[in-house]
């Protein structure tokens, strides 16, 4: 009754189900998930079977209690079957995973693919396109229909990049890197979040995937490269002043700007097209900027982003900057 | 022979009704039997103090955004919640077992070292005593059961809280490591005539196998904690990346050591199994050359499949199928077990009071854990499975549907046997379906969790992803499981204060402890037994008087008709409290506390190397065996 | 149907001689969890010994000159240390306590050999603390040296155990169990030259 309710949730497809794929890795994990749970089922139900039955059957009797049955010590035939059809039905699933071990690390030649270097950070991602020449954060746009190698970092403790729906996981461990590569088919917003336990925000750090056509993808880098320009007026001029003299620029970067140097922070180039903000915990609106300016770690326990105790009026006008970074 | 003049050096003639009185007896003890009842108790409350963990964490996890708890205390409660279950609950339960049951079944009187055996108890308390005290002291650790590096390292995890992990763990691996020797020891050197290893109970195969595994995986984690404690006290650079340190030297560490650790937590459960099948059935086990086969396999390979937890460590194709290869083999054996247990239950008069009904709960749960275990090996997929809550499914689903229900077994089954009472059936039955239930509607939806996209140790989730549902009725069953312990700890106390007597044999069946009365005297056996086949006490009922014959040209009894037997001492209990001592200066970098605790444990090692147990002489009471004797099989 | 053995049969026997008694046997297991705990930290040594983070490395530092005398000294304990069993077995106690006291000499001329290593390489950079390398030289000759240094403490109490009156019934056991542990040091010690010193200058 669990499995069938279980399977009916599933069937709604929700965001992030493994059950859903949007790619080509997913699509295959997939598949092995559904061909060793069937095989695994089938010997469950052998077992389940064998126990009811034995169950009834062979539960003592009354007036039994003083009989004893035959002491069967062994049958050496029955013994050889099943351990044999085991080893056989492992070895189907044996030659399956070696040769989808493989296929999974087969990425596409760094020359002629989108390679995106993905850096752990606590608590958020990293992007950086390294033959496209474009850095940013959270929100990692790729192009639809071709590989896109990942090389996996990390800036400090273990992490994981995990969007199901795409995708297993590789873990980013500092000091080496590790290599995936994901596709999508469709179109669409892909979401995911850490999968390596990193520490107090460990939870608070999630993953948005943007999969565009290729004009699309080809846009958005442009529009990476070619930011809106710097304001000229209004409140926004004085955010972007204010963004110096409250020390921003110190761990945050912006293309286009004189804030170059920061990269301890996330890179905010574009900041105002992405959907989400803070680790992509919460809607990006003026009104949640605000409270994450206010206090970081009381938004998000464990934010390495201090608590610049800003006056509200300071605040007022970074948020009207930082929503011109588009 | 003892011409010697200290006091504690002459032997004197003890009552076995007076051993055993008053509360400084428990600190003294060194007979096995009363060890087995400490670490009951103790590992009792510690799993209590897990099982309360786990509470706080579900109903943290009933709504998504919740904030009944913090993430820096949620953290913390599910490492100790881990490592709790499994150092200090899931294990020593077993070791109860092993010091109970295992001189009895190959017909001994103790074990090979008395004195290190209630060592190893001590070090088990102080260890876990130690390491809950970090609740009070600052701040338990916060890095998971496995603590990878970085995250335990003092840069990213200042505080006391990775200290009290490492020291404690230490500690009571200590005693863990000794407790193998001592079975292995036992076991191999200290059988009844007649009791060859191929007429050995296969529960006591299994402790073998489990006590070699503790002793070549154990100092794996000792070293690994050895760097830990020296990265994060002395500032040694093992796992600092920035000096070209490497996390990953402690992953793979901690690894090696982790997977036979889990071996370790579930072999002897298979042998508990092994011997309640085969009694409530009323047969032989079947195939029992292929069970010791399986089970010595099982150990071998153990020890080749690690890498199935690093997976996602970015180790390659090649390292990740060989690996995925070792792990589906070990699926053979396990499930030939399983094949086995049902032929044993085939054709037999299958009696099912409550030992047998978890006997056949622990065969469709543990099935459950090996198939989601089956489905993680695929390399490939576990790249999805890995660090989701499918994995925290699979084991618990392995841990308590299988290790646990076993123990649960278990204590059903020699409950009788160690205390002299009977647990309550009735009573065992409402709690074995509370826990059935409950555990089930606990674990079975995280399959789907992990499935559809929940990481593991997550303070809290995002709504709208589907994570809620779930969650929701995990935590119902949570308090179901919960129930359903209570009411069994509960029979477990009010049974042993009033429960009813015990006969010698209450099941009927085919070992040599249920010759002996309930409860069995300090000596065990009156007289060291013949053993003349396997399941001999069977063999005596079909091809005997039913009693346990003596075996002949064993001259033990001194001519006043005493034996001897080793002298209660309170060294390992101050050797323990030594170490103890050690581990808080420590923690603590108090270097002279440090040395002057050091100094008397080594005294205590000294003494108990150059001052042999003089022993004492307890009388035989013979009149015990008859008496229980009579009372008959139920 | 279970066979029906007669007593004593195959089988060990609670007060017949066993092939190895509970304290030899215990501690030849006890050395197999030594065994694995100086493989890891070997293992370890292995695998990080080229992490010198801009400091000494094992070619720059090493002089092995100076090892060769202590594991001479070492290997030659194992020698007296026989001498001193086949004493303890013949009874010749006297005998036995003399070349037990030259294994103590021999073993702290290790020692101190070792500890002038140790503060050699400190003064020329090379800490606990400077590099992976040096975290795991140090952590893997000091438990050596540790472990030897237990030895001489144990050595030295059975030389005042030997004394009592009971020594004689229990002597070849603990006798043999100490010299057990002696070896076993000393085979550690051989791996520990080979791949740390050997290999260190070599590559």
């Amino acid at each position: 009754m669990l499995l069938a309710g279980g399977a009916t949730a599933l069937a709604a497809g929700t965001p992030e189900s493994e059950f859903n794929p949007a790619g080509p890795v997913a699509a295959l994990q997939l598949s092995y998930i559904e061909l060793s749970f069937w095989i695994m089922a089938g010997i469950f139900i052998v077992v389940a079977g064998v126990l009811v039955f034995t169950v009834i059957r062979f539960r003592e009797r009354r007036g039994q209690e003083k009989e004893v049955p035959p002491q069967v010590e062994g049958n050496t035939l029955l013994e050889i079957v099943w351990t044999i059809v085991p080893i056989l039905l492992l070895a189907i699933l044996g030659v399956v995973t070696v040769s989808g071990s493989f296929a999974l690390a087969d990425l596409a030649p760094p020359s002629k693919a989108v390679v995106v270097d993905v850096v752990g950070h606590q608590y958020w991602f990293a992007y950086q396109y390294t033959n496209l020449g474009v850095t940013t954060a959270n929100e990692l746009h790729i192009p639809v229909g071709e590989k896109i190698d990942l090389e996996l970092q990390s800036a400090d403790v273990m992490h994981a990049w995990w969007v199901p729906r795409l995708g297993g996981k590789i873990d980013s461990v500092p000091g080496r890197t590790n290599y995936m590569w994901i596709e999508a088919s469709k179109p669409g917003i892909y979401t995911g979040q850490c999968a390596e336990f990193c520490g107090t925000g460990h939870a608070d750090m999630r993953i948005v995937v943007d999969a565009q056509s290729p004009a699309q993808f080809n846009a958005w880098l442009n529009a990476m490269k070619h930011p809106a320009s710097v304001p000229t007026s209004g409140l926004a001029k004085q955010g972007y002043t204010d963004f110096a003299t409250a020390g921003c620029d110190a761990c945050h970067s912006i293309t286009g700007t004189n804030y170059t140097v920061g990269v301890i922070g996330p890179n905010l180039t574009g900041l105002a097209n992405r959907p989400m903000i803070a680790g992509n915990i919460l809607p990006n609106t003026p009104a949640n900027l605000a409270a994450w300016l206010h206090n970081p770690p009381g938004v998000k326990p464990g934010a390495l982003m201090p608590n610049l105790h800003l006056s509200p009026g300071k605040i007022k006008a970074l948020v009207a900057y930082l929503e011109s970074l588009k | 022979m003892a011409a010697i003049s200290k006091p504690e050096a002459q032997p004197h003639v003890v009552e076995p009704y007076e051993a055993g009185k008053g509360l400084w007896s428990w600190l003294n003890v060194v007979d096995h039997k009363r060890i087995a009842h400490l670490y009951f108790m103790a590992s009792g409350l510690f799993f209590l103090t897990g099982g309360s963990e786990a509470l706080l964490m579900r109903i943290q996890l009933f709504h998504p955004n919740n904030h009944f708890v913090s993430a820096e205390t949620f953290n913390q409660l599910f490492t100790m919640h881990g490592t709790t279950m499994i150092f200090l609950a899931v294990m020593p339960l077993f070791i109860a077992f092993f010091n109970a049951v295992v001189p009895l079944m190959i017909g001994a009187r103790d074990v090979a070292y008395p004195r290190l055996n209630a060592l190893s108890f001590w070090l088990f308390l102080a260890g876990g005593l130690f390491l809950n005290s970090s609740w009070f002291l600052g701040g338990a650790p916060d890095a998971g059961w496995f603590s990878y590096a970085p995250i335990s390292t003092s840069l990213y995890n200042p505080g006391l809280g990775i200290d009290f992990y490492a020291i404690g763990l230490q500690i009571a691996g200590i005693g863990t490591l000794a407790t193998g020797v001592n079975f292995l020891v036992t076991i191999l050197n200290m059988r009844a005539p007649g009791m060859s290893l191929m007429r050995l109970p296969l529960f006591v195969w299994t402790v073998l196998v489990t006590s070699v595994l503790v002793i070549l995986a154990f100092p794996a984690l000792t070293v690994n904690l050895f760097f830990l404690m020296f990265d994060r006290i002395i500032g040694t650079q093992f796992f600092a990346v920035a000096s070209g340190g490497q996390p990953l030297l402690w992953a793979n560490l901690f690894w090696v050591f982790g997977h036979p650790e889990v071996y370790i937590l579930v072999l002897p459960t298979f042998g508990i199994i092994s011997e309640v099948v085969s009694t409530f059935s009323r047969k032989p086990l079947f195939g029992y050359s292929t069970m010791v086969l399986a089970t010595v396999s099982i150990g071998f390979l153990s020890f080749m499949v690690w890498v199935h937890h690093m997976f996602t460590l970015g180790y390659g194709p090649w390292v990740n199928s060989i690996f995925a290869l070792t792990t589906m083999m070990i699926a053979v054996p396990t499930g030939v077990k399983i094949f086995n247990w049902l032929a044993t239950m085939w054709g037999g008069h299958i009696r099912f009071s409550v030992p047998m009904m978890w006997v056949v709960s622990f065969l469709v749960t543990f099935t459950i854990g090996g198939m989601s275990g089956v489905m993680l090996a695929m390399a490939p997929a576990d790249l999805q499975f890995n660090d989701s809550y499918f994995v925290v499914a699979h084991f618990h689903y392995v841990m308590i549907g299988g290790s646990l229900f076993g123990i649960l077994a278990g204590l059903y089954y020699w409950f009788p046997k160690i205390t002299g009472r009977m647990l309550n059936e009735t009573v065992g039955k409402v709690s074995f379906w509370l826990v059935n239930i409950g555990f089930n509607v606990t674990f079975f939806p995280m399959h789907f969790l992990g499935l559809i996209g929940m990481p593991r140790r997550i303070y809290t989730y995002a709504p709208g992803l589907g994570f809620t549902t779930w969650n929701e009725v995990a935590t119902t069953g949570a308090f179901i499981l919960g129930t359903g312990f209570a009411i069994l700890v509960a029979n477990v106390i009010v049974s042993l204060a009033s429960g009813p007597k015990a006969v010698a044999d209450p099941w009927d069946a085919r070992t040599l402890e249920w010759g002996l009365p309930s409860p069995v005297a300090p000596y065990n056996f009156s007289h060291i037994p013949l053993v003349r086949g396997r399941d001999p006490l069977w063999v005596e009922k079909t091809h005997g008087d039913g009693r346990i014959p003596a075996a002949p040209g064993v001259h033990e009894h001194a001519p006043d008709g005493t034996v001897h037997m080793p002298q209660p001492t309170a060294l390992p209990l101050l050797m323990a409290a030594c170490i103890t001592a050690l581990g808080y200066a420590l923690l603590y970098r108090n270097l002279y506390v440090a040395i002057v605790a050091g100094a008397v444990a080594v005294y205590t090692m000294h003494r108990s190397m150059f001052s042999p147990d003089p022993g004492e002489y307890m009388r035989i009471a013979p009149e015990l065996e008859t008496m229980a004797l009579e009372g008959g099989a139920h | 149907m279970a066979d029906l053995a007669p007593s004593g049969h195959g089988a060990a026997d609670a007060s017949a001689p066993q092939s190895l008694d509970n304290s030899t046997l215990g501690f030849w297991i006890f050395l197999s969890a030594e065994c694995i705990l100086f493989a890891s930290l070997i293992g370890t040594y292995i695998l990080l010994h080229n992490q010198t983070n801009g400091g000494p490395s094992p070619q720059s530092i090493f002089d092995l000159r100076l090892t060769f005398i202590g594991t001479i000294a070492l290997l030659a304990s194992s020698f007296t240390m026989v001498i001193a069993y086949v004493h303890t077995l013949g009874g010749r106690y006297a005998a036995m306590r003399q070349w037990l006291v030259v294994t103590i000499l021999l073993g702290l001329v290790f020692e101190v050999e070792t500890a002038y290593e140790f503060k050699g390489f400190w003064d020329k950079g090379l800490t606990l603390q400077t590099s992976p390398f040096g975290s795991a030289f140090y952590t893997l000759v000091g438990f050596h040296a540790m472990h030897v240094l237990f030895g001489v403490f144990w050595i030295t109490s059975l030389i005042f155990y030997s004394y009592k009156k009971t020594f004689s019934a229990e002597s070849a056991t603990k006798v043999g169990v100490m010299g057990l542990y002696w070896h076993f040091v000393d085979v550690v010690w051989i791996v520990i030259f080979s791949v740390v010193y050997l290999l260190g200058k070599a590559a």
